[in-house]
Formats: structure tokens, sequence, C-alpha cells
């Protein structure tokens, strides 16, 4: 049972507050991509034990779409934030650099 | 427009320490639109003579209310016989505006909680910090109550109103009435 | 014998006798009793029989770790198998049924498996009935579930009523012993929000039983002074009869209160569960008494010595006239100084340790009591009843011991702390040396949401033994656990002595090389007959994880979850693998602690408000019509309104006929609708939709499909287009939710620069489609808006007032028939719905459910989602290729759409079907094709997606997904029915009905 903070009302959401929505930060292949990048879009998922940044909903509140970086083991959380980016913020990542200084960004 | 009724006809509960009932109706409106535009703060006072509410408030004046439902989203509360004027009058002041104006009032059940175990009888149900201290009056909260989404604010009187959509009123009433229906916890302060 | 003592029973009032039957005899006992003191207190030593062997059980222990002493509580629908009676307070009028016992108790049939034991070693189940496999599931299981059964499971629903309540602390202290009193008082003067939950009905835990004085006062006194002192403070609330369940993520632990378990003429729910989120949470839950494994340590009238200590003291119970104390430490001393102050004989006390000079030692042996140390019980003797125990060196085999007459022994193997809560949510442990027990790391707590650990220990949970440690520890854990929830204070823990006590000796075996005959009658755990030699035999048999070794042995498995076996099991794995004990390590600690009831963990969610029931305006005459419901997701819609004695597939076929030959009527406000508005709103539902809809013109309907972006159909609907940046996009119904998530998702996480807004207005709209030849008619009776074809022709809309009411009329048909839809705001619509009714009454008008919505859909060949889709089907397979636009570059799902497996001209297609014999296919039905798969199953080459008896052609039809099917019209295929029979169908048009639409469009 996750508290996350929802980054645009500020409410500490309990778990059943939310929807979970999988993994963030996926880049949208369309029509005219290869199929290697379409089945990246798709299906190709990190499932990482650590830093892993994922999709939540503030459903059952603001209604909001958000970012949460978290680490898979210890259930840490290391930020959450708005979901208009198509990637983590410098602060999230330096969130992250604090607790897990061996951790690289990207896949 | 007189013959429309609420979705549970004024339907009441007493229980040890709290009464449950359905409000009159209530003009209801969403407001979507970017709430920062000076467009956006004139319209909504010249609509409810409301100031534009900070994130999680509800703000309270004269006959009318207006609540932050989320970053561009709010719910104006008019009288009932006014709600087709006011979305024409916001319509008119946001030409131009990206925004939208619908009405909601049916869409929606109210309800109010009242008696001096109210908070308690919201705690039963809502994963949300119901003591005074982390839930004032002025707080609009959105929340999950028991298995659906609902809103609620501490009126400026002590009692609850409790905002949930209109297919689930009968539900509500029912999970809240229910709530209602024992004796205080002694854990929140009445 | 066990007895009521004449004085003595500092919980029990003996001015208030009570009344209660166990196995339908009647008791007496005192308010303040639990079930279990009170059955000791009428001599009644055989509780229970075994789970395995069915041996006579007694009492073994005076709390939650009791494993034997379980009973059926209460009776029809409030009876519930499997209570302990050690956590039972007695209350007027209890009634308690034995378990696990036929034809009863004292003569169990079953019984004769004890003499087999040796036959049924650990893993025998396994080994034995494992062939012919077909007997398993038919034969053995049955039986043996049957011989093992505990509790019988109820027959009625469960009578009570139970609640949730959500609590945010700063502090959740779990144990209200002193630790936990001490730990509440330093963390509430510091200002923080403090929770103190107890399990048992008392404060103050051990400590007034064990003597213990605190600030030169007897515990008694300091307890009450600190609950008034807690009791006046406003940020502390303290609960007790309420039990510590589980701890979880992020702060979130679970309470589970009792509130009239022991009152049940008390209204009000009956259990209350906790759900609270602490920010730092402190287990003051103490320690619980290892048992030793000597032969014959099940036998009723062993128990553990701290049991032995507070029956006497606190419920005035004597377990035996003659006790004899065994142990390998010096708390068990005090249960002998308890007995002897009570005036009852302690023959002796068997101490393990080779010496033993300590102050209790010698206060016990001041009193006359024989020590004997190096010693250790050889067997105990007596089947149902402690008879005696042969005394035997701690370090031989056994041997020949010498008798000691006695009806009781108080038996201590050392304390291990509770250490359960703080391991569920991932706290690490320790192996203490010293004391031969787990506690918890301090340096590998449970991790919170910041990364830093939120539970820690107070206590002896922590492994603080003794009264000063205890005081101390349970000070420096509040004020930690406070500072961290963001609360400083300073405190100093209250002034108490530790008695000096000789170190304990860890004693895993009595006597340390018994034989293997002695070995088979050591228990471990006593709920689930697991020995000595079973567990060895594991180890032996290769099962040398600890998690492996307890499946295999049932070790730990049953509901008091190893409380009292799992460290002695683990010492004699470890001891079989030639390794110390924390390298096994331990099992897994999960929640509950102990076990609580369903009905608190469903709290109010029972009944009619099991889940939310959606309901339309229109539903209460829907019920007074006595319409038979269907649900379709959360709404209840009536399926069909069958008349007096007719039957449902009579009361649809009279809604079809009635409504394609005169006027039907349905509720159709179930329907998606959401608003789209925005400068940009065309081009988002150009990506949502497959169809183009930024070409509707204003005022204009369209049939849209919504696919995911796997390219599967996932929704349908009608667009209208309202003005030039506003559409409303109807969905089904149960797809409503879905599809507004799936658009806000669309517009915050990839479009978010794109300029639209969406609201979910379903339910703002009662929606009410008028069906049928005379639908014209019966809108133009009501009067106001023009409804002529040249104004609202097919696909179009209009808004206006019909009958004063304010509609928007959508000219759209699901049915063929000419159709109306009419939204009314919710309010109105009910009082639409009857007029609507009173002017139908000459064309009689019919309302009608969804099933006939469905079959007049079906004879005309509309898809309909969730029937035609399963998520694996594309609009292409259905014949929709018209629906999808060519024009546009993309759209959802238009990419996977071009994956081969996807343009595979071999994938199934709609088609209609029409049995030879008129007769209805089977739903689902599979058509079978020529030769066999891999797996020797008939090759398949279609199957049925929506089948019916068509009421207007007076035959079956039905849709289907066939191979190549829209190329083999006319072909003869054949169903396989579920009893194997066929079925021949021709492939046909899915339309079966008025294909060129003539009727829809008048």
């Amino acid at each position: 049972m996750l508290i996350l903070t929802c980054p645009y009302c500020g409410i500490q959401c309990d778990e059943t507050e939310l929807a979970p929505g999988g993994e963030a930060h996926l880049t949208r292949h369309g029509p005219g991509s290869t199929d290697e990048d379409f089945e990246t879009y798709l299906f190709d998922r990190a499932n990482p034990m650590g830093v892993h940044f994922e999709r939540w909903r503030h459903a059952n509140g603001c209604g909001k779409w958000f970012l949460a970086a978290r680490c898979t083991v210890t259930l840490e959380v290391f930020g959450t934030y708005k979901a208009q980016t198509t990637e983590p913020p410098a602060e999230i990542v330096a969130a992250i650099k604090a607790r897990r200084p061996e951790w690289e960004a990207g896949r | 427009m007189s013959d429309a009724v609420t979705a549970l006809g004024a339907m009441e509960f007493s229980g040890p320490a709290v009464q449950v009932k359905e409000a009159p109706l209530r003009g209801m409106i969403t407001v979507r639109g970017d709430l920062s535009g000076s467009a956006f703060a004139g319209a909504v006072r010249a609509a409810t003579g409301c100031d534009m509410p900070q994130p999680r408030e509800i703000v309270h004046g004269g006959d009318a209310s207006v609540g932050w439902m989320s970053p561009d989203e709010l719910l104006l509360l008019v009288p009932h016989d006014s709600t087709a004027a006011v979305v024409a009058d916001l319509s008119r002041d946001l030409a131009g505006v990206h925004h939208l104006a619908v009405d909601v009032s049916d869409a929606r059940a109210v309800l109010c909680v009242e008696g001096t175990g109210a908070r308690e009888v919201l705690a039963r149900l809502c994963p949300a910090d119901l003591s005074p201290a982390a839930l004032g009056p002025g707080e609009l909260r959105r929340t999950r109550l028991a298995q659906i989404p609902a809103a609620f604010w501490i009126d400026p009187a002590g009692g609850i109103t409790l905002v949930c959509f209109r297919s689930v009123a009968r539900y509500t009433f029912d999970v809240v009435s229910d709530a209602a229906n024992a004796a205080p916890v002694e854990f929140l302060p009445g | 014998m066990s007895i009521r003592l004449e004085q003595g029973g500092r919980l029990i009032d003996r001015n208030a006798p009570l009344d209660f039957t166990f196995d339908t005899k009647h008791f007496g006992g005192f308010a303040g009793d639990t079930l279990a003191s009170a059955l000791l207190a009428n001599g009644q030593t055989v509780v229970n029989r075994s789970y395995k062997y069915h041996r006579p059980r007694g009492i073994m222990a005076s709390g939650p770790e009791e494993p034997n002493a379980l009973v059926g509580l209460g009776q029809g629908a409030r009876f519930e198998p499997d209570q302990r009676a050690t956590t039972t307070e007695l209350f007027d009028g209890l009634a308690a049924m034995s378990q696990n016992a036929w034809p009863s108790l004292g003569f169990d049939m079953m019984a004769v498996n004890q003499w087999f034991s040796s036959m049924m070693p650990a893993g025998f189940y396994y080994k034995t009935f494992i062939w012919p496999r077909p007997f398993w599931k038919h034969v053995y299981e049955p039986i043996i579930r049957d011989a093992a059964a505990s509790g019988l499971p109820p027959k009625e629903a469960d009578a009570d009523r139970y609640e949730h309540f959500y609590a945010f602390v700063d502090l959740l202290i779990v144990g209200g012993g002193i630790a936990g009193l001490q730990a509440a008082l330093t963390a509430g003067q510091t200002g923080a929000r403090v929770l103190l939950i107890e399990q048992t009905a008392h404060w103050g835990g051990r400590a007034p039983v064990d003597g213990a004085e605190i600030d030169g006062k007897l515990a008694d006194v300091w307890i009450s002074e600190t609950l008034a002192v807690l009791a006046a403070m406003e940020n502390v609330s303290l609960r007790s009869r309420c039990m510590g369940a589980g701890v979880y993520d992020h702060g979130y632990a679970l309470g589970y209160e009792r509130l009239t378990d022991h009152a049940p003429q008390v209204a009000g729910p009956r259990h209350r569960l906790w759900r609270i989120r602490a920010k730092q949470i402190v287990t003051a839950t103490g320690a619980i008494e290892r048992p030793l494994s000597f032969a014959g340590n099940d036998v009723p009238g062993v128990m553990l010595a701290s049991a032995v200590r507070d029956y006497v003291v606190n419920f005035g119970v004597a377990p035996g006239h003659r006790t004899v104390v065994v142990t390998n430490n010096d708390d068990a001393y005090r249960t002998a100084l308890a007995l002897i102050d009570a005036g009852l004989e302690v023959p002796v006390v068997i101490d393990a340790r080779d010496r033993n000079d300590g102050p209790l030692a010698r206060e016990v042996m001041r009193r006359g009591v024989q020590v004997e140390l190096g010693a250790a019980v050889m067997k105990v003797k007596g089947s149902k009843r402690v008879e005696g125990v042969m005394l035997c060196r701690a370090n031989g085999t056994g041997g020949a011991g010498a008798l000691v007459e006695c009806d009781s022994v108080a038996m201590s193997g050392g304390w291990s702390p509770v250490v359960h809560l703080y391991s569920h949510c991932g706290g690490k442990l320790l192996w203490s040396e010293d004391h031969a027990h787990f506690y918890p790391d301090p340096s590998r707590p449970p991790l919170g949401a910041d990364g830093l650990g939120f539970v820690r220990c107070a206590g002896i949970a922590a492994g603080a033994m003794g009264t000063r440690s205890v005081l101390a520890d349970a000070t420096a854990a509040a004020l930690a656990a406070a500072s961290a929830a963001g609360h400083t204070g300073a405190a100093t823990p209250p002034v108490a002595d530790d008695a000096e006590e000789t170190p304990m000796t860890p004693v895993w075996i009595m006597p340390q090389q018994a034989l293997p005959e002695l070995r088979a009658k050591m228990f471990l755990d006593f709920q689930n007959d697991v020995k000595v030699s079973d567990v060895q035999l594991a180890a032996q048999e290769g099962f040398e994880s600890v998690e492996h070794a307890k499946r295999y042995t049932t070790l730990g498995m049953a509901n008091d979850q190893g409380k009292l076996s799992n460290i002695n099991g683990l010492a004699i794995l470890a001891d079989s693998r030639g390794e110390k004990i924390p390298q096994v390590g331990t099992t897994t600690f999960r929640p509950p602690y102990q076990p609580i009831s369903f009905g608190s963990i469903a709290g109010e969610a029972r009944g009619e408000i099991f889940q939310p029931l959606r309901r339309t305006p229109m539903h209460d005459w829907h019920e007074t019509q006595g319409a038979y419901w269907e649900p379709v997701g959360h709404w209840r819609r009536p399926y069909c309104y069958p008349k007096q004695g007719e039957s449902h597939d009579a009361a649809v076929a009279r809604e079809v006929l009635a409504t394609r030959n005169s006027l039907g009527l349905l509720d159709a406000s179930t329907l998606g609708k959401i608003v789209v508005k925005g400068p940009d709103a065309g081009r988002f539902l150009d990506m949502l939709y497959t169809n183009m809809m930024s070409t509707l013109k204003a005022g204009k309907c369209r049939y849209g499909l919504m696919c995911s972006e796997n390219g599967f159909l996932s929704d349908d609907g009608v667009v209208a287009r309202i003005d030039e940046e506003t559409f409303l996009c109807h969905t089904t119904s149960g797809g409503a939710d879905r599809i507004h998530g799936w658009m806000e998702d669309w517009l915050q996480c990839e479009w978010w620069d794109w300029k639209v807004y969406v609201a979910n207005v379903t339910e703002q709209w009662g929606q009410i489609a008028v069906v049928g030849p005379n639908a014209r008619k019966l809108l133009e009776k009501l009067g106001g808006l023009d409804v002529s074809k040249a104004a609202l022709p097919f696909m179009g809309w209009v808004e206006g007032e019909l009958a004063g009411v304010p509609v928007r009329v959508y000219r759209i048909s699901f049915s063929g028939e000419l159709s109306y839809e009419i939204a009314v705001s919710a309010g109105q619509a009910m009082a639409l719905w009857s007029k609507l009714l009173v002017a139908g009454w000459e064309f009689g008008i019919t309302p009608y459910g969804t099933e006939a919505l469905h079959i007049m859909r079906a004879e005309k060949g509309f898809i309909m989602i969730g029937d035609e889709t399963d998520g694996t089907v594309i609009p292409q397979d259905l014949g929709l290729g018209w629906a999808i636009s060519k024009k546009k570059d993309d759209y959802l799902g238009k990419r996977a759409q071009q994956r081969s497996h996807m343009t595979d001209p071999n994938r199934w297609k709609l088609v209609g079907l029409e049995t030879l014999d008129g007769s209805v296919l089977p739903d689902g039905a599979y058509a079978v094709g020529e030769g066999y798969n891999a797996n020797g199953q008939r090759n398949t080459i279609g199957r049925v997606t929506s089948t019916y008896h068509s009421p207007t052609l007076g035959r079956g039809i039905a849709m289907g997904l066939v191979h190549h099917g829209p190329d083999r019209m006319g072909e003869v295929i054949r169903f396989a029915k579920v009893d194997g029979a066929l079925i021949d169908a021709r492939i046909v048009s899915p339309v079966f009905h008025d294909p060129d639409g003539e009727k829809q469009d008048v």
C-alpha cells in the first residue's frame, strides 16, 4: 500500500486512490515506424530490480496522470512529477543519484 | 425545469451521532481551462461572486461556491434555476479563450452529513485524514469513498457536504448511512 | 486435575459468575475469565484432538500462541470455527464446541491414527497417495480432508456487521504492556499524535504477573497511574482488544479491534479493522515462551511455565495440584514460586543447566523445592492427562528414568521476541547467542517511502530483557520514533530493577542424545502434529531449505503460524544440517499476526452494498415493473420486462415484435457520453477513432470505432458534432469511464499541447430510445420539436423541447427501425419517460430490455463490443473496413493493423450463420475443420460470437468469425455442441433483416 504524492494537487495519495499505468517515458511509434521500433513501443517493458519510472493516475482524486520514480526493491520513492515531460526532470535524477549513486539514467 | 428531481428525493437517515440527508437541487457546472488566465478569474467572479480558489480550496460567497477540482478544472455551485444562465454568461465572458463549461447538476448527487460523528463516518469509508488538523473548512477533498470516487468539504456551519455521481447516489447514501449507524469511534474530535 | 483456587485471580470478579457451555455441557466461570481459564477451572483438561493423529490435547498457553485449544464458537449465523479459547473472553451464555473429534472428545474414532503414527512420517501423504492419479481427487483427497479437518465451516451467512476505520497518526504503538505504555507516555509528551493498541482487554502485559516493581510501586499501580496520564492526553488514543495484525508498505498497518466478541448483546459492528497510516511504528509486542522438546510434551497438563503462572495469578486457576517445572532458564522459577505462593505443590524443578546459584533458584530451594540440575524430562507418563514425568540426565540418551508423580508440567525453553510485525514488511533479524532467540536488527528495519526505517521495536520485542532494560529501551525507541515523525522531546525512564538471572542454555531436545523412540514423541508443532523426527527426516530427504522443510513437514503452517514451533524446528533443522541457526534462517513472517475475521476484511461491503450499483433515472420504475435485471458493469439494466406468468424468452419475443411492428421504448441512459471541446477537438477525435470525425458537420452524427494501440477494437459509438469546437462522443455502457480515462491519458501524457478539454457527462443525461414504425407519430403527439424526415433526417440531431421538456434528439438506430434517441437531463428523464408511456398507449408502446436490444441489433448485423470483440479482434475482421479512414496518416491502432498477422488473409472474419434446422447455435461454439492439431483435438475454423432466436424471422440466427468466411457464402459448416453433437449451419450475410436499411431511414 504505497503512498505517492500527486504533483498536481499535493495529496499524499493512498494507493487505493490511484490507478497504475505501467512504465513511463515510452516513445510512441506510429505508422511509418519500423517493426522493431513499434514492437519496442508496444511490448518491451523494463522490469528492473531498482530504480523504475512509472505512470499513475490520481483516479479517485484530481484525475491527473503523474509519474513516479521508485525503487522496486525497497519501494523508496525518489520523487513524483508531472506527466508533461519526455524524460525524468533534473531534480528527480538528482534525487535518485543522491540515494543510488551507482544508478545511470537510460535503460 | 420545475419538475426536475434529485436522485433520491431528499432521502434521510439518522444514526446515533450523525444525520445523513440528500441536499435539494443544486446547480453545478464543470469549468475547464487555464485557471491562471486573467480572463478566467474575471469570468468566474462575474458568474459567482467568488474569488478563484487555490489548489484544493473551495470558496464560498453569497449563494454560490467555487471549488478547485484539478489544475484545470473548477466546480461551480450555483442556485439550480440559474445554472443555464451562468453557463451562458461564462461562455460569453470566455469567448475566444479555450475552455469548457458544462452543466453537470444532474450528473451528481449531494449529501449532507451532519452531527458530531460526521468526520468519523467518512473516516470509516475514505483513505483520507479527516482530522481537523488535516482537513479544515475551506478544503475540497477528492478521494475514494468505499468503492467510488467522491468529493467533500467541511461546511462553514460544521457539517460535511459530499458530492458523488448520480448513478451511485443510492449506494453512497447506503454506505454513508451504514457507517453512520454505529457509535462514535472516539478517535477524531466531533 | 486443574481447579479454581479459593483465592487470587487479579483479573476475575468472583462476584460476577457466568454460565457457559462446552460441548453442550454447562459450566460456570467468572467475569474476567478467558474461555481457557474457565475450562481449566472446571477441570476440562482435554479440549481438542490433534490434527493428524487425533491425540488428546489440552490448553498449553495463555495467549495468542495457543496451538491446541481451538473451538467452534456461537451458533447458526454467528458460528465461527477455530477460535482460540485463550483469547476468547468469557461471557454469560457463551457456547463453545470442541473440534476434530468424533463422536466425542473423550472417545475419538480417528485416534487410531496415533497408533500408526510411525507409519505416517513427514511427507506421508505425498508419498502414499500419488498413485493411481485419478484416485487423488475422488478418493484420497476427500477422505484425508475429512480426517484432517479442524473446524467446520459456517453454513449460514454471517449475521454480524463490521466496519473499517482509516486513522492517520504520527506514531502507532503496538502492544500495551509496560513497554508500550512507557513508549506512548514518552511519545505523547513530545506532542506527537499517538495511537496505542493492545490485543487483550488488559493493559500492562506480563509485568504484574512477573511481580515487577516500577518507580518503587507494584506494576499494577504504575500501570493504572500511567493509563490515567495517557487518557488525559488529547494527542494519545488508547485501544484495548485491538491487535496489530500486520505492517505493510509505507507505514500502513492494520489493527483488528474486537468490539463485541466479549459482549454480544451490545449493538453495533462486531469488529473494526483499523487501516492505519503511521509515520512511525513502534512494536512493543513482548515475547513468547518456547516449549521444550521432550517425549510426551503434548500430553494434556503440559503447559508453558508462563501460562501456568498466568492462570494462577490472573485467574486463580491451578493447572494441577502437583506441578513439575522443567526449564533451561531462570524465568520458570517464578512459576515455581507462584505455585508455592498459591499453596500448590512443586515436587521438583528440572533445570537442564549444570549450575544455577542465582537468587531465583536459591529462593525456590529456600521454599523447600528440590532443584535437579543437569536434568531432563525423559518422557511424560499419561495419555489424556499427565500422570508423572520420568527424570533423566540432560546430556544422556534417556535410558531408565526415575518417576516423579505429578498432574501438571510447566515447561520453559526460553523466550522469543515477537518480531512478526517488524518482519512483515522486510525488517531483518539477528540471532542472540545469549538468549537463543532472533531479535530485530535495528540497522535493517522496514523502509518507508523516504527510504528510511519506519518500524522500531521496544522492550522485550527488541530483545531487551528485564524490567529496567525494557523501560529504558521503550523510552529510547519512543523518542527516536517521535523525532523521526517530527516531534522532539526528552524523557527519563522510570526506575526499576532487573533481577539477577543465571544465563539460559539453549536446549533443543531433551535429553540431548534422545533415542529415536523418544524423538518420535517430541512434538514441535502441536497443531499440525510435527515432531522432532519429522524435521530430521525432512533434512535427511534433502529438504534442507527452511522454506522447503516447512512445507514438507507442515511445521508452522497451522493457524498459529508456528508461534511456538518455529524456533525449535529451526534448531532441529540446523542441527540436522550441521549448521548454526542463523545460517538456516527463519521462514517468512506474514500478516496477519493472528487470524482475523473475513467480515472485518470486507468491512461495509456486504449485502446490498457489496459493490456500487449504478442506477439510471428510470431504475425505480423498472423495478416496479418487475424487470429482470442484467448487470452491465456496475449498472443494472432491464434484460426484459416479463408479465405475470410470462417466461423471459416469451417476454423478449413480445418486446422485439412490438418494437418492430409498432413502438418500443428503451432506457439507454447507461450509454457513455463524453463532451470533447476545443480548437483541436476534431484532430484529437481523428486520432482516437479509426474513421474521420473532423469532417463531420455540426448537427450530424457519425458511427465510429476506437482501437487500442494494439489495433484491437475497444469501443464503438455515435459521435455528434455540437458545434465547430464541440463533439459529443457516445461510448458503450461499460466503456464510459474507461474511454474517458483513455482520452485524458492521451491528452495529458502525449498530446499535452493540443487544445482540447473533455468532460464525462454520462450521468447528466437520461437517454430514451423511441423505436419502431410509430416512433415519429408518438413524438409528434407529444408536441414541440419538428421530427419530420426533412427537419431531422437519419443521422442528424436537433435540440428543442418535447412535451415542454428540454431535450436533444438524435436520429440514430441500433435496431434498424425508425428510431429517436432522446437525451434529457437526468432530473427530468423519468418525467419524460412517463409522458412517452402515456402518449404511446394508443400505439401499444412496449418498454424493452437489453435482450430485445441485442436481438434487434443482431438481426441487423450490428456488432456488439464484448460479443463480436474479445480483445483479439480488429475492425477489419468484422467487415468494418468502411469505418476505417484511408485518408488519415495516423490513428490509434493504425500502425498495429499494418503488422503481418493483422493483414493475414487467414484471419477469421465475420459472417452470418443460419442453422439448417432453424435451431439456435450454442454461444461460443466452434466450427470444426479437417484433421487434428498437435494435441489431438479437432482443428477449428470458426466460432460463434452472437446467437439468438429471432422472433422477427422465427428461427435461430447467429454471427460468427469464420476462416475465409465472407468468401464462403452459402457453404455449410459444422459447429460442435458441448455434448459433442454437431450442428450444421450455412454461412450467410450477417444482415438478416431489412438489408437495404429502408426501415430506419423513413
